[in-house]
């Protein structure tokens, strides 16, 4: 039997169902663990309480024979971007310091009603928006990956879910949510070398989840494996009378049905994602996931999506705009900071507090929103670039045509040396290339840690579904982590 | 309908000036819950205890569209024959205030539920057919009301209650057909009581239920529309007249010293009676409005619609028609039944008693407002208060119609029902009101009364006429008033030759 | 399009941010690299595309008009950083 740090979720399930150990144990280890784990920042809040509560109403229902929730006795991290009633919750800006929501994400309600328990919540890009976790007014996530040159410059989890996936690759938690506006998700489970996923855009619930982008935001789940993500991904989901995008569907059993034979599938490779100066090592990952694909059985098809070049640019013109409407709550009235100078009035108070409250790129994303938003530039940006993601998504309806699924690798490089892209914004949002299409689009996808690169970094595979047929990307990713039998993890430093 | 041209007119020293007058009233939507949240709507609450954590824009909150405020803009647009849109949308307009939690107000800019439509006005009451002008409305928009700021609570701050705060609002758009403030005046009067009638607003103007932006301009009669201001939250049709007056003679004055009005937000200081310009901002015609990304288009149904059109009542203009062709209604009394939708419900529950509504259709509303309303208006009571029901009035009526009692007798006896709340057929019985018709009876009375009176008798026979009031008066006086007096007159005339 | 030091100093005041004139010294360029970047999006022919409204085919549902919340005063104020007498407090507005 493995360590109980080195277990996922169904490990975990497994190993109480079986007796090997109980859900307070689970809990304590995983406590311990975040304690030990301070110098990567992860954890913004620790919640030992909750996650022993959780384990113990695991272990009492067991010992009762009841039928235990999928989650049952698996203390999780939670990305601080979910409020928690009662747990701070601060999106890792200045603006909400103190901030403590009197009300429970569905998301987490959801999680907590199935059984699991909370660690604590997770550091992030402030209001997600970075893909470093170098954004955040609490620090930097430093990943618990090395590079492999004996040195130890500090490297970004990626982000804005960097807490979460450096707290799963770290075996701190064994699995933690994320949220993905343009690959948030899959970006840093690429870099952190876990499994991250993303469902169709109305799958989770938005309420109570801090808003950063409302027609892009999605939560998803982060763990060791694809059969982690589906486990926690079907507790999280679900149709909310409160939140008016939300889809009114079942949530299917997404892991009862995880089948990684691909016979039948079609793959499709979209050409255009083959972008200049793409390392070699990640165009020898994606022909490697190929090879992989085609032994499991599919079939691969060149395809086109022909708009992909102007999703990024679409992407930091909707994304910002909605921001920008999204965040004037934040204004040192009801909640959070409040700057208030002497004889400052209403309007200078706002001013003053959203300057003193929010960090530099959150600034720039609003600014840049209200700009594209303001009079007479509507028009020329945000409606040409929500025609743009019109076609983004009639590119992805053509190219179902052809095949079921999409394969591309999920981030342009790997995982960078922190502060090393910091000073230049767009080189920065460029992370984002193969994530944001389909996130413009709702689609769901999935990152598969597939390898190592020359610095011994993790890389990651991206595969991409239909609206709404997220069983056919789990099954695809678990084809995909079935070859590439991923095993690496980093070594402990901290 | 005859259109009829204004003649309102601003004398200036260059010559007379037209108003032009178009008004953006914020109608609030009756309904229990918030257009957003699920926090009651009522009025006067303690502060913050209406308010959703939806309401208080708390970080993660999400708006949820209430349906019956939907239900209600559409029925309000069908009343007012304008275009459904099948397809709105909601958008955000975006503004920094502390009324204002989310930083944005959810409303509808770009596809409004409702297009355009028409009002009828009038400016004669005595008959509004005669002089109707039919007034233009643009759109018909839903959007959240913002909350409330005190500033006289505290000695540097403000206070902000947020109960008002997401309540459903229409903002019903006028173009600019009006030409005087009476014109303005009357629009508004007959919108409230569309609305009133439909049912979507309850149109009390005091508690801040229906307000109005108003939006003037001036011209030289034939010149291209001038340059418009917009007075905001001018909550009575007295001040809405005000500023229109004030607001026309200002432009006015200010065009013809050399100046140029500027295109700006206004406020009404009802205590002074003047318009001033609300502190500049800068941004405030900012407002960077965009497509609300936590709602989706809201599509409509034909079935929807549909069962919005069936469930209206029948509105004030077609009811009025009907009193005059169905029921024979003067124009003027048909108009004043149906101004307001109780009064026209408890003229028609009145009628509702009988199988020939027409027959009494013309007595019952000359009864109504001459007898009830004058009652109503001296006890201070709407209708809907009235102490007698459409019912026990129907009950008096009759006992008049079948020669029972006298019209006199009658509001004698109105007046004990009012007192007492007894039925009027039972106050007749016991206090022996009954008219007397029977002419044995009355023949008795009047040969005593001519044997009394002997002398008056021959001044009569001898030409002057003007007595035959004195013998009438004197049978009815010995007759305690309960003689009819049809049947006194005839018989006077007879027994005085 | 391009923005000068002016226009940020607008773009600032209409988000109630109160940079510094160092600051928008600095947001001049990098608002500039970011919206020269994203103007090539005016390449794409657009005419006849619909902009985008609901992501995934979706209709908006519609709420029974019924009392559900509020009468939560304690919590809607519980975060507020100045709270008397059941309000939220501000600086006093003048109108
Ligand atoms: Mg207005
Ligand atoms: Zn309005």
């Amino acid at each position: 039997m493995a360590n109980i740090q080195d277990l996922g979720i169904a490990g975990i399930r497994g190993g109480i169902d079986s007796g090997a150990f109980t859900a307070v144990e689970v809990a304590e280890t995983f406590i311990d663990r975040v304690s030990a784990a301070k110098p990567l920042n992860a954890f913004l809040v620790e919640t030992p309480d909750h996650a022993l509560t959780a384990a113990k109403a695991a272990d009492e229902a067991k010992a009762k024979g009841e039928t235990l929730g999928k989650m049952a006795g698996v203390p999780i991290g939670m990305k601080d971007l979910f409020c928690t009633e009662g747990v701070p919750t601060t999106a890792a800006s200045g603006i909400l310091e103190g901030f403590v929501p009197q009300y429970e994400s569905t998301v987490s309600a959801n999680l907590f009603k199935n059984g699991a328990g909370m660690l604590g919540k997770l550091n992030l890009d402030q209001f997600a928006m970075g893909s470093s976790n170098e954004t955040s007014a609490f620090g930097n996530v430093i990943s618990p990956w090395r590079r492999n040159d004996g040195g130890n410059t500090d490297i970004t989890p990626g982000g804005s879910s960097g807490g979460s996936a450096a707290a799963v690759a770290g075996r701190i938690a064994p699995a933690a949510t994320g949220t993905d506006t343009g690959g948030s998700i899959r970006q840093p489970a690429a870099f952190a070398g876990i499994t991250g996923f993303k469902p169709t855009y109305g799958r989770c619930s938005r309420w109570g989840t801090i808003a950063f982008a409302s027609s892009l935001d999605q939560a998803g789940s982060m763990a060791h494996d694809t059969r982690d993500c589906a486990i926690m991904l079907e507790a999280m989901a679900g149709f909310d009378v409160k939140d008016s995008t939300s889809l009114d569907l079942p949530v299917p059993d997404w892991e009862a049905a995880l089948n990684s034979d691909l016979k039948g599938k079609r793959i499709g490779i979209p050409k255009e994602y083959r972008v200049d100066n793409m390392p070699s090592e990640i165009d020898a990952l994606w022909q490697q996931g190929i090879a992989w694909m085609k032994d499991a059985g599919a079939t691969i098809v060149d395809v086109s999506l022909p708009h992909t070049k102007y999703a990024l640019p679409a992407y930091y013109i909707i994304a910002p705009a909605e921001a920008s409407s999204n965040l004037a709550r934040y204004d040192g009235v009801r909640y959070g900071k409040r700057d208030l100078p002497d004889g400052a009035g209403l309007q200078d108070m706002y001013a003053a507090t959203r300057e003193a409250g929010f960090g530099d790129e959150v600034k720039r994303r609003i600014m840049i929103g209200t700009y594209v938003l303001s009079a007479g530039y509507y028009d020329a940006y945000y409606t040409q670039a929500q025609k743009v993601r019109t076609l983004i998504s009639q590119d992805f309806d053509k190219a179902w045509e052809q095949c079921d699924l999409l394969l591309t690798p999920t981030a342009p490089s790997a995982a960078f040396g922190l502060g090393e892209k910091s000073d230049d914004p767009l080189a920065m949002y460029l992370n984002d290339v193969f994530t944001v299409p389909s996130s413009l689009a709702g689609l769901p996808a999935m990152s598969v840690p597939a390898g190592l690169d020359g610095q011994g970094l993790p890389l990651g595979l991206q595969v991409i579904g239909k609206a709404l047929d997220e069983q056919n990307v789990f099954n695809a990713g678990l084809a995909l982590e079935e070859r590439a039998g991923f095993v690496a993890k980093p070594e402990q430093w901290w | 309908m005859s259109m009829t041209e204004s003649t309102y007119r601003i004398q200036g020293a260059t010559g007379e000036w037209e108003v032009v007058i178009g008004l953006e009233v914020h109608a609030q939507i009756t309904s229990n819950a918030k257009l957003f949240s699920g926090a009651a709507t009522d009025f006067g609450a303690e502060p913050n205890t209406q308010v959703s954590l939806v309401d208080a824009a708390m970080p993660g909150m999400l708006p949820t569209l209430n349906g019956e405020c939907v239900r209600q803009a559409v029925r309000t647009g069908l009343a007012i024959n304008a275009k459904i849109n099948k397809y709105s949308r909601f958008d955000r307009k975006n503004y920094f205030y502390a009324d204002l939690p989310q930083g944005y107000q959810i409303s509808q800019l770009y596809h409004p539920i409702v297009g355009e439509g028409v009002i009828q006005i009038s400016l004669d009451d005595k008959d509004p057919d005669a002089h109707g002008k039919a007034i233009g409305v643009e759109r018909i928009h839903i959007e959240q009301d913002a909350g409330k700021l005190m500033h006289d609570q505290h000695p540097t701050m403000s206070y902000v209650d947020l109960n008002r705060c997401g309540v459903a609002l229409m903002e019903i758009v006028s173009m600019p057909d009006m030409a005087s403030p009476k014109e303005a005046a009357a629009y508004v009067r007959k919108l409230r009581s569309i609305l009133r009638y439909v049912g979507s607003c309850d149109g009390n103007m005091e508690q801040g239920s229906m307000r109005a932006d108003v939006n003037v301009s001036v011209r030289k009669p034939g010149d291209e529309l001038g340059i418009r201001t917009e007075t905001k939250n001018v909550n009575s049709m007295r001040f809405i007249q005000q500023v229109i007056e004030y607001e026309a003679q200002r432009q006015v004055d200010v065009i013809e010293d050399g100046g140029t009005i500027v295109q700006e937000t206004r406020l009404f200081d009802t205590e002074k009676g003047e318009t001033r310009s609300m502190r500049s901002k800068e941004d405030a015609h900012d407002y960077r409005y965009f497509p609300d990304p936590d709602l989706l288009p809201l599509e409509l149904e034909d079935d929807f619609i549909f069962d919005c059109k069936a469930s209206l009542p029948e509105l004030p203009d077609e009811k009025r028609a009907r009193y005059k062709t169905v029921l024979g209604l003067s124009a003027y009394n048909a108009a004043v039944l149906t101004a307001e939708h109780e009064t026209a419900i408890w003229f028609e529950e009145l009628l509702d008693t009988t199988d020939k509504p027409e027959k009494i259709a013309s007595s019952a509303a000359n009864w109504m407002m001459s007898e009830l309303f004058g009652a109503l208006n001296n006890m201070g009571k709407s209708i809907e208060e009235s102490p007698v029901s459409p019912a026990e009035a129907a009950e008096l009526l009759g006992l008049i119609a079948d020669g029972t009692i006298s019209g006199k007798i009658a509001k004698q006896v109105f007046e004990i029902m009012l007192e007492t709340g007894d039925g009027a057929a039972k106050i007749v019985e016991e206090k022996g009101l009954k008219q007397e018709s029977d002419t044995g009876a009355i023949e008795k009375v009047i040969a005593e009364v001519i044997a009394a009176n002997e002398d008056k008798v021959e001044q009569y026979r001898g030409g002057k006429d003007k007595l035959f009031g004195f013998f009438v008066g004197q049978t009815m006086k010995a007759m305690q008033g309960k003689a009819n007096p049809q049947v006194v007159n005839e018989l006077l005339k007879q027994k005085l030759g | 399009m391009s923005v000068d030091k002016e226009t940020v100093q607008k773009i600032a005041n209409l988000s109630r941010i109160a940079i510094t004139d160092e600051e928008c010294e600095h947001f001049v360029p990098e608002l500039n690299q970011i919206l020269g970047w994203v103007e090539q999006l005016s390449e794409v022919d657009c005419s006849n595309v619909e902009p985008m409204t609901a992501v995934i085919p979706n209709k908006l549902r519609l709420r029974a008009d019924e009392v559900t919340d509020g009468d939560k005063r304690d919590k809607v104020l519980a975060n507020a950083p100045v709270a008397e007498h059941g309000f939220f407090a501000v600086p006093k507005v003048i109108e």
